[in-house]
């Protein structure tokens, strides 16, 4: 089972090593094959992991010591438990699907090998990043992702702004992982130790709000938020969209930006032991849930809307983690997972379809020229707009009644976002598939629908996406929650600590929530319908507050002219004054030095060699007399 | 007592140490290649005497096995610097070693 466990990761990294040395050699044909294969290999031995589960309980198999310092010891283990569990089987199943439909979306690419090779290393980081017992590992993951994010963001170098969006996502990430670093440092110093189940077993007995806990956890909230795109770290996101299609579904939909949010569920103990910190928490995905949403309305480009909405999405994770419901997060986070990766793919199919085209004013009428994809993204609206029973609506529904029972006011807002996203998603649908195509005249003439190898893995998201909610039905509808009981030893510890308990809502107002929730994401449903399909009329009002919000509120400028420009104009100062007046002139004062005086001592070599054998003899006699005397 | 010992090491030495000086001054006043190769073999002979009676002071042949290699090593060379004069002259017609002062600065 170990050997087998490790095989786990082991595989992807073999698929990566394969395909990334013989990317020139390897036919298309074999690495459509290896590529997706490993993964879906990987998915079948978690797969057994899980149904072996119950005879393994958690285990640690340790595998050999990575860091042996003196006492300090840091050794490569596997944690096994439910949490891991989980992310391995949405890592590897979501991984495998979008691995096929990348089949087909990368077909006329040339860089169908390396596209592969960064895959498979992706998958085998998200994979390390999850399995890992202790942060020391993790971070092996926590920043192989961001090594793979920024190599698949800039995939088609020649673009340069493609590679500013990937340097971007890249320093980004770079200012969460100092913060998760100092975070894993401090954690050391405090616990001795990387292990999880060392630290929270220690982390325990320490008194809840105690200035190292609040430290720690905002240290690990920074790493947090610069993976997973909060406020006000999450400009990269919309810019990663640069990156191939697939490679915006797994890894900025699915799974790389929902590692901040499995970390943080991981480190349940430390957080609610910080109410301090959960605060914050909570604040900033209120913050970056509103903020997103709002952009969101207002976005053109198909991918652009999808990322704000992912951005959106996260958080409402984080917004559930910050009130204490673990659960609640992952299982938002898997079935985000499904239909965010589905509605990415469709778009993908989209954009295929119309070559390349990603401007959704240019679109419309799609909806008979590619009936899967259309049938498949209205699944994904559907299921992340929430409503029953496509599975957005039992996540998003576990989540607002955790907060309904923590805090009023925070839940007016969370529905608000979510009336927001039903009315941007409900756009993008309709402005994307209803009414007539808006495109040039050649654009319409070759769109056709994607073939098999892609929409097979629409069609199998789309019934994840579909379905994926029944895996935690809540208790007032007579479910079981068979999610909630499998990761609930997980969180046991967690959740028994928390000192924001969310109180418990009676059924009776749970129910009237939940109806007037869906009365009200009708009412959107039918208000973009009416102003999308009835009149098609796209906004065109040019009011200031509007401008803003198209602009994207101007963070980006913002950023540009208080961190970028400083940092350009810093390093332009220390080039000219530092570099080219100090340390060049050291470097080439030492040349010319060099030069000049050889220049001075080459005319010693006159050619008579009667006076060079008087200088050996001189010498000889010189070393002698030295010898002698000295 | 043999031949080599009836004589005091004190005159060896005097001797050999003006036979090396003479084979110094040889090598740098002379200008005529030919005359310095034989101050070198003077030179080396000083040595080679030097080592003879050392050796046979000390009751040590390998001091004297030590002469024949260096006299190897001397032929040799004379062997290559006789070659490498013959060539010279062939191409200035003439062993001074003045002429030969192209390779400079």
């Amino acid at each position: 089972m170990k050997i087998l466990i490790a095989l786990i990761p082991l595989l992807p990294l073999l698929g990566f090593i394969i395909l990334g040395l013989g990317y020139r050699s390897i036919p298309k044909r074999v690495a459509a094959i290896l590529g997706p294969g490993t993964i879906f290999v990987s998915f079948v031995l978690s797969l057994i992991v899980l149904f072996n589960f119950r005879y393994l309980a958690t285990s640690l198999p340790r595998y050999f010591d990575w860091i042996s310092l003196g006492p300090v010891s840091i050794p490569f283990e596997f944690l096994i438990d439910p949490l891991s569990i989980l992310m391995m089987l949405i890592i590897t199943g979501v991984g495998f699907v979008i691995h096929v439909y990348s089949i087909g979306y990368m077909s006329h690419d040339m860089g169908f090998n390396r596209f592969f090779a960064y895959m498979n290393l992706f998958i085998f980081f998200m994979l390390i990043l999850v399995m890992s017992a202790n942060y020391a590992v993790m971070f092996i993951g926590w920043e192989g992702v961001g090594l793979c994010s920024y190599l698949l963001i800039g995939f088609w170098f020649k673009n340069q702004q493609f590679n500013n969006a990937a340097k971007k996502a890249f320093i980004m990430n770079r200012i969460g992982d100092l913060g998760f670093l100092l975070g894993m440092f401090l954690i050391f110093t405090t616990f001795k130790s990387f292990s999880y189940p060392v630290v929270f077993e220690q982390a325990k007995t320490m008194t809840p709000g105690s200035g190292t806990m609040v430290t720690i956890t905002l240290l690990l909230f920074v790493g947090a938020v610069g993976k997973s795109a909060q406020i006000p770290l999450y400009t990269w996101l919309p810019d990663a969209m640069a990156g191939p299609t697939p490679v915006s579904a797994l890894i900025h939909a699915a799974t790389m930006v929902t590692a901040g949010v499995y970390m943080v569920a991981r480190s349940g103990v430390l957080y609610v032991l910080a109410p301090v910190t959960m605060e914050i928490m909570g604040i900033t995905a209120l913050a970056t849930m509103l903020l997103a949403a709002t952009i969101a309305i207002f976005q053109n480009d198909i991918k652009k809307v999808l990322a704000y909405s992912t951005i959106s999405q996260l958080g409402y994770m984080f917004l559930a983690l910050s009130v204490g419901a673990f659960t609640g997060a992952m299982f938002h986070l898997m079935t985000h997972a499904f239909f965010k990766a589905l509605l990415f793919l469709g778009a993908g199919s989209v954009i295929h379809a119309l070559e390349g085209e990603q401007d959704i004013r240019k679109m419309g009428g799609l909806k008979n020229a590619l009936p899967k994809t259309y049938w498949t993204f209205l699944v994904g609206t559907l299921a992340i707009s929430g409503l029953p029973p496509l599975s957005g609506f039992f996540s998003k529904d576990e989540i607002l009644g955790n907060v309904f029972g923590s805090s009023l006011p925070i839940w007016v807002v969370a529905v608000g976002v979510s009336m927001m996203t039903v009315f941007y998603m409900f756009r993008l649908l309709f402005l994307t598939f209803a009414g007539k195509n808006r495109g040039s005249h050649p654009q319409t003439l070759k769109i056709h629908e994607s073939p098999a190898v892609m929409t097979i893995p629409l069609i199998i998201l789309a019934i994840l996406a579909f379905f994926g909610g029944f895996l935690n039905i809540p208790e007032i509808m007579g479910g079981s929650g068979i999610l909630k009981e499998f990761l609930a030893p997980v969180f046991a510890d967690a959740v028994r600590l928390n000192q924001l308990q969310p109180h418990h809502v009676a059924a009776r107002l749970e129910w009237s929530n939940m109806v007037m929730v869906l009365l009200l994401v009708l009412l959107m449903v039918y208000v973009a319908y009416q102003r999308f399909v009835i009149r098609d009329s796209r906004i065109v009002s040019r009011s200031y507050l509007i401008r803003l919000i198209e602009n994207k509120f101007y963070v980006d400028e913002v950023y540009d002219y208080l961190f970028v420009r400083p940092a350009l104009r810093i390093s332009d100062a220390l080039h000219k004054f530092v570099e080219e007046r100090f340390i060049d002139r050291i470097v080439n004062g030492t040349g010319t030095m060099v030069v000049r005086f050889s220049n001075g001592i080459r005319y010693l070599q006159t050619g008579h060699v009667g006076m060079y054998l008087f200088f050996m003899i001189i010498g000889i006699l010189l070393i002698l007399f030295f010898n002698i005397i000295l | 007592m043999n031949a080599l010992t009836s004589i005091p090491i004190n005159h060896y030495l005097i001797f050999c140490s003006m036979l090396f000086s003479i084979g110094v001054i040889g090598v740098l006043i002379k200008r005529n290649a030919l005359v310095i190769l034989m101050s070198v073999e003077l030179m080396i002979n000083s040595v080679n005497l030097l080592l003879a009676a050392f050796s046979a002071y000390s009751n040590d042949p390998a001091g004297q096995i030590f002469v024949f290699f260096i006299m190897v090593v001397a032929a040799a060379e004379v062997a290559i610097g006789l070659a490498i004069f013959v060539l010279i002259y062939k191409t200035t017609h003439s062993i001074d070693i003045d002429v030969l002062n192209k390779l400079k600065w």
